[in-house]
C-alpha cells in the first residue's frame, strides 16, 4: 500500500488560523452587549476576591456619629465615605464590595448543585421513560404549581434563616428547570442511531447516558445555567430583603436595601446603591447568557 | 376532549393534594404553636397540654393531616391563632386586594408588551427594536422590591404625586394607590413577555403563509395582526400561564413594599407569628388559583391552535 499523495492545499488551509473574529472569543469581543456583560461579571469576580484589599473600610464597622452620611458629591458628604454610610454608620462602598462575595458564592453554588440534581433526574426521566419518569416529572410539576417565593418562604420559616438554608431552598426549588429541559432533550437525543449503535455494541445504560446523551444536552444546560445564575441572584436578594436571607453580620445587597427602607425619606442613597448593584450584576449575567444562547443553542429562546 | 378535561382535572387535584401535604409537613416541623402562643404568660405544663388538646395537636400526625384535609375541602382551615377569626375568611377578605393588584399588573404588562413586541419584530434592528430590547432586558434584571422603593422615592417622596402605601378609598384614590404597586409587579412580566413575543413573531414572520399573504398583496398591518400575531401568541399563552405563579409570588414582595393589604402580606405576617391555620389556608388558596389558571391555559390552547390534539 502506497501512501496517498499529500494534498498540500488542504493542509495549508487547515493550518492557517481562522480569522480571530470567527473564534468564540472573537465573537464575544465583537458583540457589544456580551462584552459589557463580561466586564460586569469580571468586575464582580474581582471585587469578590479582592474585597479585603479594595474596600476602603471595614464593612461592619459602625459609627453612630457618621450615620446616614450622604455620598461624597452631596453637600454634607465626606470623601472618607464615597457612597455615604448606612443608618448605623457603616461605609456603603465597602459593604457593596463585600456584598459581591455572597452574591457570587450563592449564585455559583446554587447553580452547580441545582444543575447537578436537575441534570441527573432529567437524564433518568428522559432515558428510562417508565414509572421513574412519571414520578420525577410529577414532582417537578408539583414544584411548578407552587408559587416559588411562597415555597421558599415556607421552607425558610421552618428551617430558620441562614446561608446553608438559603442555598438549600434555592436548590430545592431550582432543579426543576434543569430536569424539564434535560428530559425533553434526552427524549429526542436517544432516538438517534448512534445511541442504538452504542447499545448494540454492548454499552451499559450509564455509559450511554454519560458518553452519548449528556454531551448533546450540555450546550442547552450551559445556557440555562447562566440565565439561572441571574434568577438566583434576584431571588436571594428578594429573600434577604424580606429578612429571610443569610446572617445579618454578612453584608448582602438585598439586606442592605432592607436596612435603608425605613430611612427612605432622608437617606435615599442607602437603598439606591445596593439595588443598583443587584440590577447591574443581573443585567451583566443576562447579557452573557443571551449571547451564549445565540451562539450555542438558538432554539432555547423561550427559557 | 371531555376525557382530556377529566384527566387534566384529576391530575390538578393530585397536585393540589401534594401542595397541602408539603404545607402541612413543613409547618408541623417548625415548632409547637401552643408553646409559642403561651410563651409570654409563663405557662405550666398543664396549660400547654390543655391548649394542645383543644387545638388537636396531641393527636398522631396522620390523624391531624386527615382532619386538616377533610375540613379544608369544605373551606374550613380552623381559626387564626393570631386574629381569632376563621382563617379561610381572613384569606378571602384579603384576596380581593391581591387579585386587584395581580390583574392590574397583568393588564399593564400586556399593554406594554404586545405592541412593543410586535413592532420590535416587524421593524427588526430599528430604533424601536433597540430600545425595546434594552428596556425589556432591564425589566427582567431589576429586583422588583427595589424598583418599588425607587418609585416610592421618586413619585411618593420627591414629587409627592402618588401615595406611598396602602389601598386608598374611593375611585380616584384607589386608582392612584394602585399605580405604583401594579407597575412594580408588572415590569418583570412585561420584560419577559416582550422578549418572548418578539422572538416568536420573528419566527412566524418567516413562515410560508406570511409570504403567501404578502404575495397576494395584503396590507402589512393585516398580515401582522391577522396572520402573524395569532400564531405568535401560542408560546405567549404558555408563558402567561406559567407567569401566574411568579405574579402571585411577586405579589408577596410588592405587598410588603407598599403595605398593600393582600394575601401576600398576610402570609408573611402569619409566618412570623407562626399562625399555622392562616398560612395553610393562604398557601392552599393561592396554589389552587395557580393550578386552575394553568388548567385554563392548557384548555385555551385548543382554541388558539386547533392543530393541538388532546390525548
Amino acid at each position: 500500500m502506497t501512501a496517498l499523495p499529500r494534498d498540500n492545499a488542504l493542509l495549508k488551509a487547515r493550518g492557517k488560523a481562522r480569522a480571530w473574529r470567527y473564534r468564540w472569543w472573537g465573537r464575544f469581543l465583537t458583540d457589544p452587549s456580551a462584552l459589557f456583560g463580561g466586564i460586569i461579571i469580571l468586575l464582580m469576580v474581582i471585587s469578590a476576591i479582592g474585597a479585603p484589599v479594595l474596600a476602603p473600610d471595614n464593612p461592619n464597622k459602625t459609627s453612630l456619629r457618621e450615620r446616614n452620611t450622604p455620598p461624597a458629591w452631596e453637600s454634607n458628604g465626606s470623601t472618607s465615605h464615597l457612597l455615604g454610610t448606612d443608618p448605623v454608620g457603616r461605609d456603603l462602598l465597602s459593604r457593596l464590595i463585600y456584598g459581591a462575595r455572597i452574591s457570587l458564592f450563592i449564585g455559583l453554588s446554587v447553580t452547580i448543585l441545582a444543575s447537578f440534581f436537575g441534570i441527573l433526574l432529567g437524564l433518568l426521566a428522559g432515558y428510562f421513560e417508565s414509572w421513574i419518569e412519571e414520578i420525577i416529572m410529577r414532582i417537578a410539576d408539583l414544584f411548578l404549581a407552587f408559587p416559588f417565593i411562597l415555597l421558599a418562604i415556607t421552607i425558610i420559616a421552618v428551617l430558620g434563616a441562614g446561608l446553608l438554608n438559603l442555598i438549600l431552598v434555592l436548590v430545592v426549588t431550582g432543579w426543576v428547570q434543569y430536569a424539564r429541559l434535560v428530559r425533553g432533550q434526552a427524549l429526542s437525543v436517544k432516538q438517534n442511531q448512534y445511541v442504538d449503535a452504542a447499545r448494540v455494541a454492548g454499552a451499559s445504560s450509564g455509559r450511554i447516558l454519560l458518553k452519548h446523551i449528556l454531551p448533546n444536552v450540555a450546550a442547552s444546560v450551559i445556557v440555562l445555567a447562566t440565565l439561572q445564575v441571574a434568577f438566583v441572584l434576584l431571588t436571594e436578594a428578594a429573600l434577604s430583603f424580606l429578612g429571610l436571607g443569610v446572617n445579618p453580620s454578612i453584608p448582602t445587597w438585598g439586606s442592605m436595601v432592607n436596612d435603608g427602607r425605613l430611612y427612605i425619606y432622608n437617606a435615599w442613597w442607602v437603598i439606591t446603591f445596593p439595588g443598583l448593584a443587584i440590577m447591574v450584576a443581573v443585567l451583566g449575567i443576562n447579557m452573557v447568557g443571551d449571547w451564549l444562547r445565540d451562539v450555542l443553542d438558538p432554539t432555547l429562546r423561550t427559557v | 376532549m371531555t376525557r382530556y378535561i377529566i384527566r387534566r382535572l384529576l391530575y390538578s387535584i393530585l397536585v393540589l393534594w401534594g401542595v397541602t401535604l408539603i404545607v402541612f409537613i413543613a409547618l408541623r416541623l417548625s415548632g409547637d404553636p401552643a408553646q409559642l402562643l403561651l410563651a409570654q404568660g409563663n405557662p405550666t405544663k398543664e396549660d400547654i397540654a390543655a391548649l394542645r388538646h383543644s387545638m388537636h395537636l396531641d393527636e398522631p400526625l396522620y390523624q391531624q393531616y386527615i382532619s386538616f384535609v377533610t375540613h379544608a375541602v369544605r373551606g374550613d382551615f380552623g381559626t387564626s391563632l393570631r386574629l381569632k377569626t376563621p382563617a379561610f375568611r381572613e384569606v378571602m377578605s384579603r384576596m380581593g386586594a391581591t387579585l386587584e393588584l395581580a390583574i392590574a399588573a397583568y393588564i399593564f404588562a400586556l399593554l406594554i408588551a404586545v405592541p412593543t413586541g410586535i413592532i420590535s419584530a416587524a421593524r427588526r434592528g430599528g430604533i424601536v427594536d433597540f430600545f425595546s430590547r434594552l428596556i425589556s432586558l432591564l425589566g427582567v434584571s431589576i429586583p422588583n422590591f427595589w424598583l418599588g422603593l425607587m418609585l416610592i422615592l421618586l413619585f411618593g417622596v420627591r414629587l409627592k404625586w402618588l401615595p406611598v402605601s396602602g389601598r386608598g378609598e374611593g375611585l380616584q384614590q384607589s386608582l392612584e394607590a394602585l399605580v405604583m404597586p401594579a407597575v412594580t409587579l408588572g415590569v418583570v412580566f412585561a420584560g419577559t413577555l416582550t422578549r418572548l413575543l418578539r422572538s416568536s413573531m420573528i419566527d412566524v414572520l418567516q413562515a410560508d403563509y406570511v409570504r403567501t399573504a404578502r404575495a397576494k398583496g395584503l396590507r402589512e398591518s393585516k398580515i401582522l395582526l391577522r396572520h402573524a400575531m395569532r400564531n405568535a401568541l401560542i408560546p405567549v399563552v404558555t408563558l402567561a400561564g406559567l407567569q401566574i405563579g411568579f405574579l402571585l409570588g411577586g405579589a408577596v414582595i410588592v405587598e410588603v413594599v407598599f403595605s398593600w393589604p393582600g394575601v401576600g402580606r398576610l402570609v408573611i405576617d402569619s409566618i412570623n407569628a407562626r399562625d399555622y391555620p392562616v398560612v395553610q389556608a393562604s398557601v392552599t388558596v393561592l396554589a389552587s388559583i395557580l393550578i386552575l389558571a394553568n388548567l385554563a391555559v392548557d384548555l385555551l390552547y385548543g382554541f388558539l391552535d386547533p392543530r393541538i390534539q388532546y390525548s
